[in-house]
């Protein structure tokens, strides 16, 4: 450290974020708890609706279902393999159990119950986990920045990523009519609200364009959305035209809306999202433009192929690539 | 909520008990539900077939005597569940629901073929009358947790069963489900351990799966058995008392077996997870078969 440094007045460091922490900014509309507000709801309805977590409701917003329904609600204890095993059991016994914990847990823990007592007997289970990619601060252990790429190789199981709250209100009553197991990456807590000035409405493996560009298309899924939608207007304001086009749901892919974008001529294709770049969303639209002979100019923004800091999340983001300011930064440079 | 008796006495057929009142022997299914497993096992080769003698007394009990079930109707709602956690056993399995008269005879040439019902390691998808995939051994205790609870909601008196094994017991989700079942205080959850003392690479009493097993169970919270899985009298017993303890816990019936128990130049082989048998020795071993249980000697 230089002399000059260590003079200097120190500069306030962020605390690391705490495990519940918003990830919206204090400018941002937000709603509380979309997606325990949303399960209480379509559960007046839904009588064979039942909640599971695995001492994670608190965290997950599950404990507003737990508090409506108490009745419908199982408390299963900090046992993920045995949280999936009995989802699928209920789910074998008539009931539609939405179950909830991390995403680290739900993909490296879980992974063969999942696979095998859910999955491979197509079984009616939800499985809703908060702490998608880098929304902690806490680390590896609680950083699920692999989730889709471990996800994406289960045969049967449906993948969404939702972007807002009011898509994570919508989304919750879709994938209770899907038939079959589903995996929903969570934002949990008090939860930014935008998809409402799109005139969004969220449907099972459909991709829709958000906004118009005739320079850059980013396709973009989960929270990544949202700071594509940020970065395409301050893209705008330097004359940059950005398309972005957001995914939520992430298998099955909705290639024929991204190829029919990706293929009108000329524009830098962008995908971004809150995962590593290895075996998500990036990876699979690649694989989708090769196969369909399509070759624009291809970039993807995700988390590096590393185990990621602990830290505060705004610090987080600006480091590894998908705050808005880092996006609008590589796009420039990509351009 | 109305209260059920879910600890009634069997009742016969229309009660879900097909075989109530049958002029055949627990002893002569098990004799056929072996024979059964055998032929299986001539048409492919191969097969586990140590496991499927040695359970087969368990399976006569549980199909012909347990069980609530209807032959014809495999999803009836008001059955007894049976989920075979340990998907290698499917063979006895097999064996047992072809003597049960849920799968025809015929499939036993299918077995393990391109496109048959039965493949060498049980999936629901498959085969009528099983109920879970397994195979990926420690699932079926925690699927059991599942489907007791879920019983319970829909204030069915069904059971759930599910068979897994010593060996099986190395896995800690096994003792995720147990811990669950206790808690949730599953009076309405049977499980079956076979204890062959066996695995993949040895003795299971050298792993991790060691005694005392009963007092293990019983100091998770279970209602507990041990009993001669090999003793028919004494499997009925057991699984009687299981069904009519009213204790507000879940059930264990500890069963030691014997492998390849009936062929008894196979008990004395080399003792191995997966027997190996050569091609003249089924004909030979079903002879044996036939020949100990008509009363005759070789």
């Amino acid at each position: 450290m230089s002399t000059a440094q260590t003079t200097a007045a120190p500069k306030k460091r962020l605390a690391t974020s705490a495990m519940i922490a918003s990830i919206a900014t204090a400018d941002q509309r937000t709603t509380a708890a979309p997606f325990g507000n949303a399960l209480v709801e379509l559960a007046k309805s839904r009588p064979e609706i039942v909640g599971l977590s695995a001492d994670l409701a608190k965290y997950t917003d599950m404990h507003i279902f737990a508090k409506a329904y108490p009745e419908r609600f199982y408390q299963m204890g900090m046992a993920e393999q045995l949280l999936m095993m009995a989802a699928a059991g209920l789910a074998r016994e008539g009931t539609v159990p939405f179950v909830t914990t991390y995403a680290v847990f739900a993909a490296r823990r879980a992974y063969d119950f999942i696979c095998m007592a859910i999955a491979e007997e197509k079984l009616n289970v939800k499985i809703v986990c908060a702490l998608p990619g880098l929304t902690s601060g806490y680390g590896p252990s609680h950083q699920a920045t692999e989730d889709i790429a471990i996800f994406r190789g289960m045969p049967n199981l449906t993948i969404i990523d939702p972007a807002d709250a009011l898509e994570i209100e919508q989304a919750v009553p879709a994938i209770a009519a899907h038939e079959g197991p589903v995996y929903m990456r969570l934002l949990r807590g008090n939860v930014p609200l935008i998809l409402d000035e799109y005139g969004y409405t969220f449907e099972i493996g459909k991709a829709k364009s958000l906004r118009p560009g005739n320079d850059v298309l980013v396709v973009s899924t989960g929270l990544a959305t949202m700071r594509a939608l940020q970065a395409a207007e301050m893209l705008g304001k330097d004359g940059i035209g950005v398309e972005v086009l957001h995914a939520a749901t992430i298998k099955p892919l909705d290639l024929d809306t991204i190829m029919t974008a990706a293929g009108k001529g000329g524009r830098l294709v962008v995908v971004a999202e809150n995962h590593t770049v290895i075996g998500g969303l990036g990876e699979a639209i690649a694989a989708g433009l090769l196969r369909a002979g399509i070759a624009p100019k291809f970039r993807q923004i995700g988390l590096p192929d590393e185990f990621l800091a602990a830290g505060a999340l705004p610090t987080l983001h600006d480091r590894y690539g998908i705050s808005t300011a880092a996006m609008v930064q590589q796009i420039k440079g990509w351009l | 909520m109305p209260t059920l008796d879910i600890h009634a006495p069997p009742a016969g057929p229309a009660g879900g008990f097909p075989y109530a009142g049958s002029n055949v022997s627990l002893r002569e299914r098990a004799y056929r539900i072996r024979r059964h497993a055998l032929r299986m096992g001539e048409v492919q080769g191969q097969g586990y077939i140590a496991q499927a003698l040695g359970i087969a007394d368990v399976l006569a009990v549980s199909y012909f005597h347990a069980l609530r079930h209807r032959p014809d109707d495999v999803h009836w709602e008001g059955r007894d569940r049976f989920l075979l956690s340990i998907g290698h056993y499917a063979i006895a399995l097999y064996a047992a629901l072809i003597e049960a008269g849920i799968l025809p005879e015929s499939d036993i040439e299918t077995y393990g073929t391109d496109e048959s019902r039965l493949p060498m390691s049980g999936m629901a998808a498959y085969t009528p009358g099983m109920e879970m995939t397994g195979g990926s051994l420690g699932h079926g205790v925690g699927i059991a947790v599942g489907m007791a609870l879920g019983l319970k909601r829909k204030h069915s008196n069904s059971f759930v069963y599910t068979l897994f094994s010593d060996g099986e017991l190395n896995e800690g989700s096994i003792w995720e489900g147990v811990m669950g079942a206790a808690h949730w205080q599953l009076d309405n959850l049977i499980g079956i351990v076979d204890v062959n003392d066996q695995q993949a690479d040895g003795p299971s009493s050298a792993m991790s799966s060691r005694e005392p097993l009963h007092e293990r169970f019983r100091a998770f919270g279970w209602h507990t058995q041990r009993v001669d899985g090999n003793d028919i009298d004494a499997v009925v017993a057991a699984f009687d008392a299981a069904r009519a303890a009213r204790v507000a816990a879940p059930r264990i019936v500890i069963c030691d077996t014997q492998m390849a128990k009936g062929v008894s130049f196979f008990e004395t082989r080399e003792r191995n997870h997966f027997l190996r048998v050569e091609p003249g020795e089924w004909q030979q071993a079903i002879a044996l078969l036939d020949e100990t249980f008509s009363g005759k000697t070789l």
